[in-house]
């Protein structure tokens, strides 16, 4: 069992064994959670403060949840209505906080990179909830234990990830994971709405879905945000779910097992049909849901160990 | 480097100077050769490669024992932030840093607040410059009223006044009539027009440039397209209206083509490029560091090879360090909100050394374009080694290594993106009008 690592920023500096280590540890979560005493205790002690720059609900409640079933002492605070808006900085409010000693600091933030500014300003453990267009590498993680369970493996499978990959860190996270476990990753979308440079990433590119959804064992679909819908990324809601949005018959061009996924909240009828949403033999959703949570008690699980051995090693080092 | 003193004057108010066993970096002969140079009464008297003459007057002597001397840099778009943030750089320090640069003529960007668009501002400048710089200020300024690109400005009267140019900086006149006229009305009274090629449409919010790094990262970003499109625009002008055009910094390769046709075809037009364009790349934002957000952001390492070759072909004429301080505050923010720009009055020199000791460009080749070029275009006499010409001289070492540490800095940010890199080349010597403005104290 390999995690050697003191934050999780992202997705990309992670070495596969590391993310297979964290997915295996998530398993053992997610019957934890099925069964009636869902409590453990890898947090013991620990304090977890949920920083949120930017609205979340369920991510928010996920972390949240993780926290509490490990045995943190959770504080959330939503910064949006705090200093923040008093004109604080961001690095000001991390060395405040860091003064309160927090072992693990959950951060969600409008802006790309802010999340790494602000680990390199902290001596606790680090989780990027979401940076800009950056990362959320907990979405990927999640994504990934829902597909190894689902298809009994997390290697060679055929993805497609369709829709508002320029806006999407979802998408960025998830890239970089299923290309680190030598998936065939496929990106469908609207040019518009397809990044610069994303031809040499090892994936390839569509505009079309029923090419870019052919063969796939893996749908993922990623929310298209209302204001992206007003004619500058796309013509119209309508052409979009026209061209872009899984309906039964851009579904079947998929291997006739695939599962669809949807990183919520979803916009249904723009980038899904509701009844494919609700169709519990495709429709992996809730799953992701609940595998939300197991894979954040793993990766704060496998940080605070990380965090305890370290401090140990510190100490024994003034006493020697 | 050694000096002794003859006859009874001390060294710092010698009205002659002897320099000896330099390797004169020529760039108006394209030479570097060993010889001697003569300065008397603020101008080079005399220059050879046999043996120094003899003096009878009472002079200083400077042994150089082989290292260059070359003429002072004269640096287009130098951001003195004064008026108005102090707090970030001052014309005294910027002329400190300067002179430790090797830099002889600071050409002060009109980017200040208020901007410097009258000519009682631009007067205000000049006569800061003279009295606490300790190398020439000449300023630029606005070519519209509070760089907002609606009105231009009193173009006669701030000539009058010594505006070296006119430029509104990186804010791009978007009304396409209202350059025409500014430029129309600016070559009647042969001014020169600088101007920032880019189409604000489309750079508008960009950190960092498109591709595969940006959308890796997440940041904002624009193509480097939108530089050609501003140019080609901007050309298009200068065939119309026949004004002397340059552009203050050239970063992309799409963008040559475009230059080079240009000139080809008897158009005045110029063009720059930043020190840090020529010796960095995207990939050295890295892990989003805001000491290399510049504007325009860094390019791709093919843009960056292609500079440097247009600057050996000459179609790039002139390097600036784009010198832009910004305190600690502005930078310690998420990359996409961070302020824009670097310090380089200082690194200049070294940065630019890294260009000769990777074999790309020669140092007659580096001093047209940091002295002798910038010099011609704003019609000064310096730039040149040449008897009669102003005693604005460098002497450095190009070898010397060093690792930059950024609080040695004499500018008041400390803002650079070389910090804790290996550099080679120091200053050891800058004289302004014959005289030592700066000594490396060893």
């Amino acid at each position: 069992m390999t995690f050697a690592k003191r934050h999780l920023l992202g997705i990309e500096p992670l070495h596969p064994t590391e993310i297979t280590t964290l997915l295996d540890r998530a398993d053992h979560y997610a019957e934890m959670g099925r069964g009636v005493a869902k409590h453990g205790h890898a947090l013991d002690g620990l304090t977890q403060i949920n920083m949120f720059f930017e609205n979340s609900t369920r991510t928010q409640a996920s972390f949240e949840l993780a926290g509490k079933r490990l045995g943190a002492d959770v504080m959330t605070m939503s910064m949006q209505t705090s200093s923040v808006k008093k004109g604080e900085t961001l690095i000001d409010t991390a060395l405040s906080l860091n003064a309160m000693h927090p072992d693990l600091l959950i951060v969600r933030h409008p802006h790309s990179g802010a999340v790494n500014l602000l680990a390199e300003k902290v001596n606790c453990a680090v989780l990027n909830a979401g940076d800009g267009r950056h990362e959320h590498p907990t979405q990927a993680l999640l994504d990934a234990l829902t597909i190894r369970r689902a298809k009994g493996r997390l290697h060679r499978l055929n993805i497609a990830i369709c829709g508002d990959i320029a806006h999407s860190r979802v998408a960025r996270s998830n890239i970089l994971l299923l290309g680190k476990m030598e998936n065939r990753v496929k990106l469908v979308g609207p040019p518009t709405l397809i990044p610069a440079g994303a031809s040499d990433w090892g994936v390839e590119v569509y505009d079309d879905m029923r090419e870019g959804l052919s063969g796939a064992d893996v749908v993922m679909m990623l929310r298209l945000q209302r204001e992206r819908m007003d004619g500058g990324f796309i013509p119209s809601e309508r052409e979009y779910y026209h061209r872009f949005g899984l309906d039964l018959e851009k579904l079947s061009h998929a291997k006739p097992d695939a599962i669809v996924m949807h990183p919520g909240p979803m916009n249904r009828g723009v980038e899904i049909d509701g009844t494919i949403a609700d169709d519990i033999n495709r429709s992996v959703i809730q799953e992701q849901v609940e595998m939300g949570v197991a894979v954040r008690m793993a990766a704060m699980d496998l940080l605070a160990a990380n965090l305890r051995a370290e401090r140990e090693a510190l100490a024994g080092g003034v006493m020697a | 480097m050694a000096h002794d003193e003859q006859g009874d004057v001390s060294g710092t108010t010698a009205k002659t100077i002897l320099v000896t066993d330099a390797r004169l970096i020529d760039p108006e002969a394209g030479t570097d050769t060993r010889g001697w140079l003569l300065l008397r009464d603020g101008r080079i008297a005399g220059r050879g490669e046999d043996s120094p003459p003899r003096l009878d007057e009472p002079h200083r002597h400077v042994d150089a024992r082989g290292k260059c001397l070359a003429p002072g840099i004269v640096d287009i778009g130098v951001k003195t932030c004064e008026p108005g943030e102090r707090h970030k750089e001052s014309i005294r320090t910027a002329g400190a840093a300067a002179a430790a640069g090797g830099v002889t003529t600071m050409v002060t960007r009109p980017d200040t607040t208020p901007p410097i668009d009258t000519p009682e501002a631009l007067s205000y400048v000049r006569r800061r410059g003279e009295q606490v710089s300790p190398v020439h200020t000449l300023p630029m300024a606005a070519l519209t009223k509070g760089r907002e690109g609606r009105e231009m400005t009193e173009i006669g009267f701030l000539l009058d006044a010594g505006a070296a140019a006119f430029t509104d900086c990186d804010h791009v006149v978007t009304d396409t009539r209202v350059l025409t006229r500014a430029m129309t009305y600016a070559r009647s009274l042969g001014a020169l027009i600088i101007a920032h090629p880019q189409e604000p449409t489309l750079s508008a919010g960009a950190a960092v440039t498109s591709g595969k790094f940006a959308s890796l990262k997440g940041l904002p970003a624009v193509s480097s397209m939108a530089e050609r499109i501003g140019l080609e625009r901007d050309l298009a002008l200068v065939e119309m209206t026949r004004a002397h055009y340059h552009a203050d910094q050239i970063s992309t390769a799409t963008a040559l083509p475009a230059l080079a046709r240009a000139k080809a075809a008897g158009l005045d037009v110029s063009a720059g490029a930043s020190i840090h364009h020529l010796t960095l790349n995207e990939f050295d934002v890295s892990d989003y560091r805001t000491f290399f957000k510049v504007k325009p952001p860094l390019r791709a390492e093919d843009d960056r090879l292609a500079m440097v070759e247009a600057l050996a072909d000459g179609v790039i004429d002139v390097i600036s360090s784009m010198h832009t301080p910004q305190d600690e505050e502005s930078k310690r923010l998420p990359f996409e909100v961070a302020a824009s720009g670097a310090v380089a009055l200082e690194t200049l020199l070294p940065a630019a050394m890294r260009l000769y000791h990777s074999g790309q460009l020669t140092l007659p080749q580096l001093f047209r374009a940091m002295a002798l070029n910038p010099a011609r275009r704003l019609g000064m006499e310096t730039g040149r080694l040449t008897p009669g010409a102003p005693a604005d001289l460098v002497l450095f070492d190009p070898d010397a290594p060093f690792v930059l540490d950024r609080s040695t800095l004499r500018s008041k940010s400390k803002n650079t993106p070389f910090d804790g890199m290996r550099m080679e080349g120091k200053v050891l010597m800058t004289l302004v009008a014959g005289a030592p403005v700066f000594e490396m104290t060893t």
